[in-house]
């Protein structure tokens, strides 16, 4: 899930021509407006890596290194907080991300087979992007939304019961802009965007 | 602020929310417009009300009708008939799901009516991003109280004879815990909340969050002040961007008040808090693994002693509580230990949120005086199992705790007897399974979980809930022996033993728990090669009933893996060797045809016809 959040800083920074005419990479310059958002303070490497990833989609080692040198620390720890946490993507991720919950309820509820069939349906294995970098396919522990489960999250919109056709629906319209046109009917988006 | 002559209260939870909670508050903000009422009906967005499965859910104040699964399209009639002419709506009102008439109002429904509010006192009666609707229901009163006529001491005496433990699992007493703190020499001293809610199945944490995100504050200054800590961080996890947001907006306006930052009330006290997000780690709400995470490095949990309470963040004393313990503090405070203590049963006070999930027919968030009767939980306030199923289990505690099954539903809900049962209180998931829930997919579920999230600091949890894991999946396959179940028992012992932090030391708990009360399916899925639940694919076949088969391409179109031939008013046949057992052509099969056959053994003469499932709705 991602979320969209108003750090005025960093949206502030992209359009900052001073730091487009320097000579510092685009990683670099995205890193240091962060780190000074959180006052160059290095207990703050996750959340710093958190709002780079949102900015991102995902962490590249470029962007790891950078991090490590505005922060002046060894570019071995950033590398091990980057890789610890779960939420931390260190392979690019595609526009579109689909997260299928896999918490307790919704496996009691059938979660497993959903996720299977948009394994399927996307052609693509849990964790893994399509080439065209269009849909990323994810799973996660428990979204603490467990009255809707079996779930599903599509671009941060919540669709609870999930079932083989109402997969088919939600994920039409991913799948009519990177792929192949699905066999199920169209139907109304029901999840609204938290 | 203005007053109106009635409050149309609309859910806003992440689960209501996710249904159209918003597109419904739009609708009535724009309809109560239309008809010129806006002075008198007020829309107003709150918390979680819990009662996730009806959302969207509309409470009317003050008359205290309730309102579920509401949509757009029911607005019109609503303003019309309720708020003009004065009837509320009986089509949509709740109906108990064994029937019967609608219940119109809120405190008439069973769901509500068997729970006891202290805690979620405020959820679905005020906005969560208005501190001064907060205050108008005595917040910030135990505050104030704390900061202006108590002395730390005291602080500490009153949460220790309230009686108070921890409600993120292990409940260890709080006031122990601040005593410990408060006498530490070492300064700074820090407070953590803990919200790292990361037992799949429990969601309490991020609903008081949401909901009621001053409590948490206002618990915390007053533990502030009992310790002598100036700064405290809120640890919530990434997953919960709504709860992020809302603490983010609580914490601003406290501080615009008075309420947090220098000089809190005038009392010359200074306390602020700071937002950490958690990025994805089980372990991280250990509460050693949780500094770690607060202090910029892997969530690595360490030994004990030192505790947090001697050497915390950054080597200070610290007290971490979780979400729940602080939403307490302030009540405890506001009326008084006598009061706290008087619910409950000896050895745990006070009340308990449970997430009551699974299969079960009143999905939500409850909250129920401790000592309450297991029984009471699944079948007054949850409402019994779906679709006329048998009950057959409750998992409580997440991957730390275990099974109570059926012939413990008397059990009296507090600390000890679930840790008798070989349970766990937890952080309070309670997962209700059904005849159609496998326990050995369950323990291998939990195994699998525990194991993807052991952080691999120690070998007994590294190895030995992979090992477990990989035990468990054989079981499930149909290729275990008996020789599997004394592997199980001796490895559970080792990580038991042999493992540093929480995480490693209850993961075999449900292993051993569906060991202790359900072995019999462990035999069933090794000596029969059955699964008597009808769920571990590998012992499953589907077929159609060439006789009941009437030929309508349903599941035929519903087949993922086009596994299922025939045409239109001919007999349809699955091919085994394509099957890849998902259930749709099950779920697909008109109730009134049941044609397609689930068979739990991968043997003809072991075979068990399973029901069928009615259709999805």
């Amino acid at each position: 899930m991602q979320q969209r959040r108003t750090a005025g800083v960093a949206g502030r920074g992209q359009a900052s021509p001073g730091l487009r005419r320097s000579t510092v990479s685009a990683e670099r310059a995205a890193a240091r407006i962060v780190v000074r958002k959180y006052g160059g303070q290095r207990r703050a490497v996750i959340q710093i890596l958190q709002d780079l990833q949102e900015r991102l989609r995902w962490l590249a080692p470029e962007t790891l290194e950078a991090v490590a040198l505005e922060l002046k620390m060894p570019p071995a720890h950033v590398t091990s907080v980057a890789t610890f946490y779960k939420s931390f993507s260190l392979a690019p991720r595609g526009r579109h991300i689909c997260t299928v919950c896999m918490g307790t309820a919704c496996h009691v509820r059938g979660g497993a087979t959903v996720l299977e069939h948009f394994e399927r349906k996307l052609g693509l294995r849990a964790g893994q992007t399509s080439p065209d970098r269009e849909v990323t396919l994810e799973r996660v522990n428990c979204l603490g939304a467990c009255a809707l489960a079996p779930l599903a999250v599509i671009d941060g919109r919540y669709h609870g019961q999930m079932n083989e056709s109402k997969a088919d629906k939600v994920l039409q319209p991913i799948l009519r802009a990177g792929g192949p046109a699905p066999d199920a009917g169209s139907g109304p988006e029901d999840g609204e965007a938290l | 602020m203005k007053t109106a002559r009635t409050h149309l209260l609309v859910c806003a939870g992440t689960g209501c929310v996710s249904c159209g909670a918003f597109a419904l508050k739009d609708a009535l903000v724009a309809e109560i417009a239309r008809r010129g009422i806006q002075d008198e009906a007020l829309v107003v967005t709150t918390g979680c009300n819990g009662f996730c499965e009806r959302g969207p859910i509309l409470l009317v104040h003050p008359d205290g009708v309730f309102y579920q699964r509401l949509s757009p399209a029911d607005v019109p009639l609503l303003v019309e008939e309720h708020l003009i002419k004065g009837r509320p709506v009986p089509r949509l009102m709740y109906v108990p799901p064994e029937g019967g008439l609608p219940v119109p109002k809120m405190a008439d429904i069973e769901f509500f009516k068997h729970q006891r509010l202290i805690v979620l006192r405020n959820r679905g009666r005020i906005d969560p991003e208005k501190i001064e609707e907060y205050i108008a229901y005595d917040g910030y009163e135990g505050a104030a109280k704390a900061l202006e006529r108590m002395t730390p001491e005291e602080i500490v005496a009153e949460v220790s004879a309230a009686g108070l433990r921890g409600r993120g699992g292990a409940g260890f007493p709080t006031g122990r815990k601040w005593d410990l703190c408060r006498r530490e020499p070492g300064s700074p001293k820090y407070l953590i909340c803990n919200g790292d809610e990361g037992d799949p199945g429990a969601f309490m944490d991020r609903s008081v969050l949401e909901a009621d995100p001053h409590a948490i504050l206002e618990g915390m200054i007053i533990g502030a002040k009992a310790i002598g800590a100036a700064r405290g961080f809120v640890y919530i996890r990434d997953e919960y961007p709504l709860a992020v947001s809302r603490i983010g907006i609580a914490l601003r306006q406290a501080r615009e008040m008075g309420l947090l930052g220098r000089d809190i009330l005038g009392t010359g006290f200074d306390f602020d808090l700071e937002i950490v997000r958690g990025a994805g780690a089980f372990v991280s709400g250990e509460e050693t693994a949780l500094i770690a995470s607060i202090e910029g490095q892997r969530a690595y949990p360490r030994q004990r002693p030192p505790y947090p309470a001697q050497s915390g963040l950054w080597g200070r004393p610290t007290v971490i509580n979780n979400v729940e313990t602080w939403a307490n503090v302030p009540s405890i405070i506001r009326r008084g230990a006598a009061w706290f203590s008087s619910l409950g049963t000896e050895t745990s006070k006070g009340t308990k949120i449970f997430s009551l999930v699974g299969k079960i027919n009143n999905t939500g968030l409850v909250e129920v005086p401790m000592g309450i009767r297991l029984r009471d939980i699944v079948y007054a306030i949850g409402g019994g199992i779906p679709k006329g199923r048998d009950f057959k289990a409750v998992q409580i505690g997440g991957p730390s705790g275990g099974c109570i099954p059926k012939e413990l539903l008397d059990l009296p809900i507090d600390y000890e007897s679930l840790t008798q049962a070989g349970a766990m209180m937890g952080s309070g998931g309670m997962i209700v399974m059904d005849e159609d829930t496998c326990m050995v997919d369950i323990a291998l579920y939990f195994l699998r979980f525990t194991q993807e999230e052991s952080c691999g600091k120690c070998s007994p949890c590294r190895i030995g809930t992979r090992q477990m894991a990989e035990i468990l999946a054989r079981i499930t396959a149909g290729e275990g022996s008996l020789e599997d179940l004394e592997k199980l028992g001796t490895l559970a012992a080792t990580v038991k033993r042999g493992s540093l932090c929480g995480l490693g030391q209850t993961a075999p708990n449900p292993v051993l728990s569906t060991l202790r009360h359900f072995r019999d399916e462990y035999l069933a899925h090794i000596v029969d090669r059955v699964c008597p639940a009808g769920v571990c694919k590998s012992l499953i076949t589907f077929t159609i009933d060439p006789e009941k088969c009437v030929g309508c391409l349903l599941c035929l179109k519903a087949c993922p893996v086009h596994a299922i031939s025939g045409e239109r008013k001919k007999v349809h046949v699955i091919d085994p060797d394509v099957c890849i057992k998902c259930g749709a052509c099950l779920n697909a099969c008109p109730a009134k045809v049941r044609a397609v056959i689930k068979r739990a053994g991968d043997r003809a003469g072991a075979s068990r016809e399973g029901a069928a499932a009615p259709k999805d709705a």
